[in-house]
């Protein structure tokens, strides 16, 4: 008989990531930038400047050139005067250029991935597997369309609207500008583009691929500038559309400004998402969505899952298993490849989020968070969840664009729907059920834009995004996108 | 026989378990998994990860042309896999068929290294469970430390559960040995032929209310071997027992992990899904043949800042 001899019982080894920052010299960062105009960078025409600070850190990346109501006036000009080309153009020829800046955006996708992440403190695992490649892709989808207007379903010969006026938000920089610039150019219009004021440096750097792509100058013009630019923009008598993706308010004004014109207008607004959670969800991928609901990119998303319904039966269960794998979310260093949650986009952003969060504490919401240590510099935001949370709480009805999950329960499927609906959005809604005639049942009953079935967050060029209620009107992506670019022609 | 300690005892309560257990979202899991993928380790955390993975490794020969030769030089390589440095730690354990266990034994001596024997008719199960009893009365008379047993798939897909579920029980009293202690039974599940993670965790959670002490992926024998979505949802589950019924079973992804940067991935895996009370050979295995030699070559160049080459490390 042999002796047994058994391995030793060993203690376990912990795993401390060591700090893994992707290099920032992909970037080439300029002082200052110009406003790019006609095809080239120009000063601006009173000299005014601000700064562009990463929010990580709170260094200052460059100056930034503000444009005023003359810069706004020449750009629209250039616009105006390629429109002409531009929309003659045979859609194939115009799919050459899209198609070009889409591989350009590609190849060049490193350089704008940390760029984005300085500048908008993202992680660098979203910009560089989220952000980036849905840019390029945006661009090759448009590309496809370009030729084959007539099938978009507006008629035999659809024509282009002319000069669209955009202005996009801070929270996906360069996403937001191929969601707008791709189906626009695609369509045969010419565009003036103002990015938001504290993250202009992707798309002045788009405004780079396009000279590297020979694109015709004015079809493509970018203003940097804050408010006032973009009141500007959009109430220049020389724009025929406007397009908006921001904040619930200055969609109200923008709507009041193009009102008695010609323009035609889409909004993407705010969201208060659902995410409604079942007994019979798959759980552990339920956990995964609520946690990608809500602090991808920090929460800085117009359509994040930011209140959880959960079945009540099912409730502790969720809870625990939320907060065990929320004390594994990694904070910090927006260049690190480890990091999970980055930094809060400005401190405006932050004191907003403050306020929301405490008028939870307020009104009696307990709060909750994992430990973790934040940078002493920049501006940070711990991953938060409240419990206890009724509809009348303000953090259940009002948009905190932030990492803070508002969680409620629900005893039926009809409560859930009842919950669900009730906020004056409508971006978006996730459901999360292992029997696929409830996400069905489900999906048909919720007024929102977008719902997703055991996933969230997902997106693809090919499907329309878009809002009911104060979510705004208008939908982006795939062929139901092209119909903001577009007029009916006449039946040939 | 002495009964064997199960967590349940009767195959109604093993029913209403299973029943309870939540669906698993094939693309959620994969994208999680997918996620955990892109963690970056570097650095001194790249030199304990690999110490560690190598720590774990069940050093493996299952060929039928194994002779004692064979495994006379595996062991000497299980208690020193790197001749030319002391400071490598050796491997957990040596993984061979039962009739070569004693051998295995004997070249390993009083080590403190495992010999873990497949058995039950390894790798396909189709054999009475008489034949798979005394398959592992055998090895572990012999002096396996360890036994990995393969479940009865046919009866799985057949709905058989119960089958599988007496199997384990009676497989793990097999292990008992005179003195009250046991072999530790690694069952192996064979996820490549379950096909789906629903069966995955059903067959999960059967071996460990059956009295598993491991679960393992694969035989090695069946592509697909283990992969990254299969070891989070067994490592998911693993997890979930021990909160229900409050034991720590362990896991073992054997074949097709091959590269130190494979192995990476399965660490941080355990390290973000289980914890790190599972960050031990104690509770983590791989089993493989070919990832040796690469955590060593990884681990010459930490040390040295250079590739030596295949050349450098021994072959077997």
């Amino acid at each position: 008989m042999a002796e047994f001899t058994d391995p030793p019982v060993v203690p376990p080894t912990g795993l401390d990531y060591a700090p893994a920052p992707e290099s920032r010299s992909v970037v080439d960062l300029q002082p200052s930038y110009g406003l790019f105009i006609d095809g080239a960078f120009t000063e601006g025409s009173d000299g005014r400047t601000f700064k562009t600070v990463n929010p990580a850190t709170e260094e200052v990346l460059a100056e930034v050139t503000e444009a005023t109501e003359a810069d706004v006036d020449l750009a629209v000009d250039a616009a105006r005067r390629a429109f002409a080309g531009w929309s003659r153009m045979p859609g194939r020829e115009r799919a050459k250029y899209l198609y070009r800046i889409a591989r350009i955006l590609a190849e060049r996708s490193r350089e704008l991935a940390v760029l984005e992440s300085l500048d908008n403190g993202k992680p660098i695992r979203e910009s560089r597997d989220v952000d980036i490649p849905l840019v390029s892709q945006w661009f090759f989808y448009y590309a496809g369309w370009a030729d084959k207007l007539s099938y978009a379903g507006l008629g035999a010969n659809p024509r282009p609207l002319g000069v669209a006026a955009q202005v996009i938000p801070w929270n996906f920089p360069l996403l937001m500008l191929s969601w707008k610039i791709a189906p626009a150019l695609a369509a045969g219009n010419t565009v003036v583009l103002k990015p938001a004021e504290t993250t202009p440096l992707t798309a002045l750097l788009f405004a780079e691929i396009c000279q590297q792509a020979d694109l015709p100058p004015g079809v493509v013009n970018i203003v940097t500038g804050a408010g006032t630019t973009g009141q500007t923009l959009v109430s220049h008598p020389g724009v025929d559309k406007v397009a908006f993706t921001g904040s619930t308010d200055v969609g109200r004004q923008i709507a009041r400004a193009v009102a008695g014109t010609n323009k035609r207008l889409t909004l993407e607004l705010g969201g208060k998402a659902a995410n409604i959670v079942f007994e019979d969800a798959p759980m552990d991928q339920a956990i995964e969505g609520i946690v990608s609901g809500i602090f991808f990119n920090q929460g800085h998303v117009c359509c994040a899952g930011s209140r959880l319904l959960v079945q009540e039966n099912v409730y502790d269960e969720v809870m625990e298993r939320l907060k065990r794998r929320m004390a594994t979310l990694r904070v910090g260093d927006p260049l690190d490849k480890n990091t999970d949650i980055g930094a809060i986009n400005s401190r405006e952003q932050l004191e907003r989020i403050t306020e929301l969060a405490d008028a939870g504490d307020a009104e009696g919401a307990e709060r909750w968070s994992p430990p973790c240590e934040l940078p002493s510099s920049g501006f940070w935001y711990a991953p938060t969840v409240f419990t206890g949370v009724t509809q009348a709480h303000r953090i259940a009805r009002e948009e905190i664009f932030g990492p803070v999950l508002s969680v409620l329960s629900f005893r039926t499927p009809d409560e859930a729907v009842a919950k669900a609906n009730n906020t004056p959005y409508g971006l978006s809604a996730g459901v999360w059920t292992d029997k696929g005639s409830r996400i069905l049942a489900i999906a048909d009953r919720l007024r929102a834009g977008v719902v997703w079935a055991n996933t969230f967050n997902k997106f693809d060029p090919a499907s329309p995004f878009g809002g009911y209620k104060e979510s705004g009107y208008g939908r982006e992506g795939g062929r139901q996108g092209l119909a903001a670019y577009l007029q009916e022609g006449e039946t040939a | 026989m002495t009964t064997t300690p199960t967590d349940l005892g009767n195959a109604a309560d093993v029913r209403t378990v299973l029943g309870d257990l939540s669906g698993v979202d094939q693309v959620g899991l994969e994208a999680r998994a997918a996620a955990l993928a892109t963690r970056s380790i570097k650095k001194d955390a790249k030199r304990t990860a690999i110490d560690l993975a190598i720590s774990m490794v069940d050093l493996t020969t299952l060929e039928g042309s194994d002779t004692p030769g064979k495994v006379r030089s595996l062991a000497a390589k299980a208690l020193r896999p790197d001749p030319s440095d002391p400071t490598c730690p050796r491997v957990a354990a040596v993984c061979v068929y039962p009739d070569l266990v004693g051998t295995a034994r004997e070249a390993l001596g009083d080590a403190p290294v495992g010999v873990a024997s497949v058995a039950t008719a390894f790798p396909s199960g189709r054999a009475p469970l008489e034949v798979k009893v005394i398959d592992t009365e055998y090895a572990v008379a012999a002096g396996a430390s360890e036994i990995d047993m393969v479940i009865d798939r046919g009866a799985f897909l057949a709905g058989d559960l119960q089958k599988v579920y007496e199997e384990i029980v009676a497989v793990r009293a097999a292990c008992e040995r005179p003195d009250g202690t046991h072999a530790h039974l690694k069952v192996i599940l064979e996820t490549g032929e379950l096909a789906t993670y629903d069966n995955v965790r059903k067959a999960s959670w059967l071996a460990m209310l059956a009295g598993a002490d491991f679960i393992k992926t694969s035989t090695g024998k069946v592509s697909p071997a283990a992969t990254l979505p299969v070891t989070l949802l067994m490592l998911e589950a693993v997890r979930d027992y021990r909160d229900a019924f409050g034991r720590q079973v362990g896991v073992k992804p054997a074949g097709g992990i091959r590269t130190t940067k494979d192995a990476i991935k399965y660490l941080v895996t355990v390290n973000e899904t289980a914890g790190i009370d599972w960050m031990t050979p104690t509770w983590f295995r791989f089993g493989a043949s070919s990832l040796l030699n690469d955590l060593l070559m990884q681990r010459q160049k930490l040390k040295t800042g250079r590739y030596s080459g295949p050349d450098y490390v021994t072959i077997d």
